[in-house]
């Protein structure tokens, strides 16, 4: 993946990642090693994260959110970002249902974003440099933005909310994809039973699965072969 | 037109963390109660380790009764109103919220008992703050002891003892009051990190040890010890060692068969007979239908909130502000638990809090209550200093940078990779008192989908909190230091908005000038009318309200039992 090192301009669209990585869920996994061990144990999971549809964004909006979700936690020496996450698909999803009083905002918002960068940097969003999209998302953050309602700030925080969500969730709301956003900030995984010494202070070794995985919290009717969480809306 | 039912002997209206527990006692003398809850049964199968689904979506509050009657908040009467919270703070369940919640079950320490007597024995009358409607219990602690024990050992509640029949222990809390015997169980394990919190307390000269939970820390009636995976904090459990009152007192009540539970059941009144001398019934709501459940008693079990609310929606010609509120006190003497003004630090290495729970953890009582000398200081009352091993991927993400890093970027990437696991935030509760002017009533505006009134929450911090809250922070920051943290961040005091541990609204005591329901319990205009809760307590104390509002629930089933022809009338 593109890394932060180069600073040429970088439109992470869903499309262009589609082009990166390629739309085939075998294609997919093998984007990144930690990505291929992990399809190895959990291959349900793998094989659904990959297909993405966009449930309640328009094409254009999910380009410019993706842009974003880029910038607040981008790809970088530090690993992967919101963008390998899909942070961006964790939100389409979630506005269909949780996040749903939230989906005028993300209309209005992304809306506004283009508007502002156009006229403050002569181009919409997903056009700018890397380091003009900074420029924006920094005035939005300080609220001297124009053209948002409530605020230029209110929005920036709604969308750094729901890209931390998105980045960091259980893998199984569609983002935190290959457990990038875990592994980023060491959380070790989930345990249904800890020892005494895996709480010492010693990180233990990482286990990489959703709550899901484990068969009491599923639907009776989910796929017995587990190859399905069942879990698409 | 209601549905009339068989009469019953008791109506509990909740069978909640209280309700829960005192059909226990009803059912063990011999007496026929039905459980209006407004939730469902769940199973462990209900409570997966999810982060976002408990602690972001609020699961399952999102679809229940609570959620649809979340109190307004406005901190004085001409203040505008707070931002309405989009998720009630407790749940509707068999259980309720006692399936969720942190389940420290502390008892009170034996001056909150005695505010104002030992405030002015001490200091002198003029030491409790101006405003404050702050009264005796009408009891101490000795009276309560007996019921905490039965509700320790019926429930089931973990930890370690400091003072046995008046022999102090110092491996527990040297300043609770003397307890006739130990815990059913030992204290839940610590940490590597607590431990060490525990080690810097005591060069600081203070006495830490490891707090009570409702929790099994080994099988205990044929349920596992907790298995420390993390997702205790507000969520269920998934192998039922969390003691909440659906695996422990609930279904041992239901063996009995004398508690009927009726699920999905809204009660909507408190119906009163013609006379306004005696309670008849509850009117309920459930699958569209309104039913009429006749019962000889009443007890009203749901939260603080829902207390005040179905008394001040009970309207009849012999209570016309509501239900035994011709006094005008129901409503009066609210306290939301000071639990503000947190202490965040930030260590130069890794604490591996990704597991535990929030009970899992070291308490300092030397500067709760008044186990330390006030007479320098411009406040009353004090903190349960209390650190513990919690934390998820997503909140841990959301961590303070503590102005080192922005908030996005890959600057801040950098910082919440390296600091991640490397913060702590302690949980501070400290004394709350009531105020002249700190109420509950009925929203004039906001309104539930049934068309009712909810609650309104008028309600600020006073100065003696602000003190108190300031001087807990400087405590706690000391020991975080002494634990090796590089800097430590101080929030605010924040609202009284609503909150977990909300107490008053019902306030029990022996002036019925004052106070809604008698020394046990039952309501001073309405006989065979009790309410169990936190409702009734008059102080906060510094520590978590559930095993106090458990232990007074156990009491008033217990006097309804030995009184039950003076109280249902019917003998």
């Amino acid at each position: 993946m593109a890394s932060e090192a180069d600073d040429a301009p970088r439109n992470v669209s869903r499309r262009d990642l589609f082009r990166t990585v390629g739309s085939g869920a075998a294609a997919a996994v093998a984007a990144t090693p930690l990505a291929q061990s992990t399809a190895l144990a959990q291959p349900h999971l793998a094989g659904v994260a990959q297909l993405e549809a966009l449930e309640t964004l328009t094409a254009a909006e999910a380009d410019t959110l993706e842009a974003i979700c880029a910038r607040l936690i981008p790809s970088d020496e530090n690993g992967p970002g919101a963008a390998e996450a899909r942070a961006a698909h964790y939100i389409d999803r979630a506005l269909t249902g949780p996040l749903r009083p939230s989906r005028e905002a993300y209309a209005a918002g992304l809306a506004a974003i283009d508007v502002y960068a156009q006229t403050s940097k002569g181009a919409t969003f997903v056009k700018l440099s890397p380091r003009d999209q900074d420029a924006v998302l920094t005035e939005l953050e300080n609220g001297v933005a124009t053209g948002f309602m409530p605020s230029a700030a209110a929005f920036f925080n709604l969308v750094r909310t729901h890209t931390i969500q998105g980045t960091f969730c259980d893998p199984y709301y569609g983002g935190n994809a290959n457990f990038v956003g875990w592994d980023l900030i060491g959380y070790p995984g989930l345990r249904m039973a800890v020892s005494s010494d895996e709480q010492r202070m010693r990180v233990p070794k990482a286990v990489r699965k959703s709550a899901y995985d484990e068969a009491m919290f599923t639907p009776k009717g989910s796929n017995p072969k587990g190859d399905d969480h069942g879990h698409r809306p | 037109m209601a549905i009339d039912l068989k009469k019953t002997d008791v109506v509990i209206v909740g069978l909640g963390a209280v309700g829960g527990v005192a059909a226990l006692p009803l059912t063990w003398a011999g007496l026929e109660v039905i459980g209006l809850e407004a939730g469902s049964w769940l199973t462990p199968r209900d409570f997966a380790p999810d982060e976002l689904r408990n602690n972001f979506r609020g699961w399952p509050q999102a679809a229940q009764k609570a959620n649809s009657e979340i109190p307004t908040h406005r901190p004085n009467a001409s203040a505008p109103y707070s931002p309405r919270f989009p998720i009630h703070p407790m749940m509707n369940a068999v259980g309720g919220t006692s399936l969720h919640y942190w389940a420290q079950s502390w008892r009170l320490n034996p001056w909150d008992f005695r505010v104002v007597s030992e405030t002015t024995r001490r200091y002198g009358a003029s030491r409790t703050p101006k405003g404050s409607t702050v009264e005796d219990w009408p009891f101490g602690l000795e009276e309560l002891e007996p019921y905490y024990d039965k509700v320790e050992h019926e429930v089931g509640v973990s930890g370690q003892a400091g003072n046995i029949n008046g022999v102090i222990d110092p491996r527990g809390n040297i300043f609770e009051g003397p307890r006739q015997r130990g815990y059913p169980m030992p204290p839940l394990r610590g940490s590597e990190f607590t431990e060490r919190m525990a080690a810097a307390a005591r060069k600081l000269g203070w006495q830490p040890f490891p707090g009570p939970a409702a929790i099994n820390s080994v099988t205990y009636d044929d349920r596992p010890g907790c298995q420390y995976h993390g997702f205790c904090n507000r969520g269920g459990c998934h192998v039922s060692a969390k003691n909440s009152t659906a695996v422990s007192t609930i279904p041992k009540a239901m063996e009995t068969k004398r508690l009927q539970v009726v699920t999905q059941a809204i009660a909507t009144s408190v119906t009163v007979d013609d006379k306004g001398g005696r309670i008849t019934g509850v009117v309920y709501v459930k699958g569209g239908r309104e039913y009429f459940q006749p019962a000889d008693v009443v007890l009203v079990a749901s939260y603080t909130y829902e207390n005040v609310r179905l008394l001040l929606l009970s309207k009849s010609r012999a209570f016309p502000n509501g239900l035994a509120n011709n006094a005008g006190q129901v409503g009066r003497h609210y306290i939301t638990h000071h639990t503000g003004n947190p202490v965040t630090a930030l260590f130069p290495f890794e604490l591996n809090n990704w597991y535990g729970l929030p009970a899992q953890g070291v308490a300092v009582d030397n500067w709760a209550d008044d186990n330390f000398d006030h007479s320098g200081l411009d406040f009353i009352g004090g903190g349960n200093l209390w650190v513990y091993s919690d934390r998820r991927p997503i909140a841990a993400a959301s961590m303070s940078t503590f102005g080192k890093a922005p908030l996005w970027g890959s600057a801040w990437k950098s910082f919440i990779k390296q600091n991640a696991d490397r913060f702590n935030v302690a949980y501070l509760q400290k004394t709350t008192l009531p105020y002249e002017d700190n109420y509950l009533d009925l929203d004039p505006v906001a309104k539930d989908p049934m068309g009712l009134p909810v609650i309104r929450i008028t309600a600020d911090h006073k100065d003696n909190e602000k003190r108190l809250g300031a001087f807990i922070q400087d405590k706690m920051a000391q020991w975080f230091i002494e634990a090796g943290a590089i800097a430590v961040e101080k929030g605010p005091t924040g609202t009284m908005g609503p909150s977990t541990h909300a107490y008053g609204g019902t306030r029990m005591g022996d002036n019925r000038a004052t106070n809604v329901v008698n020394r046990f319990g039952f309501a001073h205009e309405v006989p065979n009318l009790g309410i169990l809760g936190a409702s009734v307590m008059g102080t906060s104390g510094a520590h978590n309200p559930t095993l106090t509002a458990q232990a007074l629930a156990w009491r008033t089933a217990e006097h309804l039992t030995e009184n039950w022809r003076t109280i249902a009338g019917n003998g």
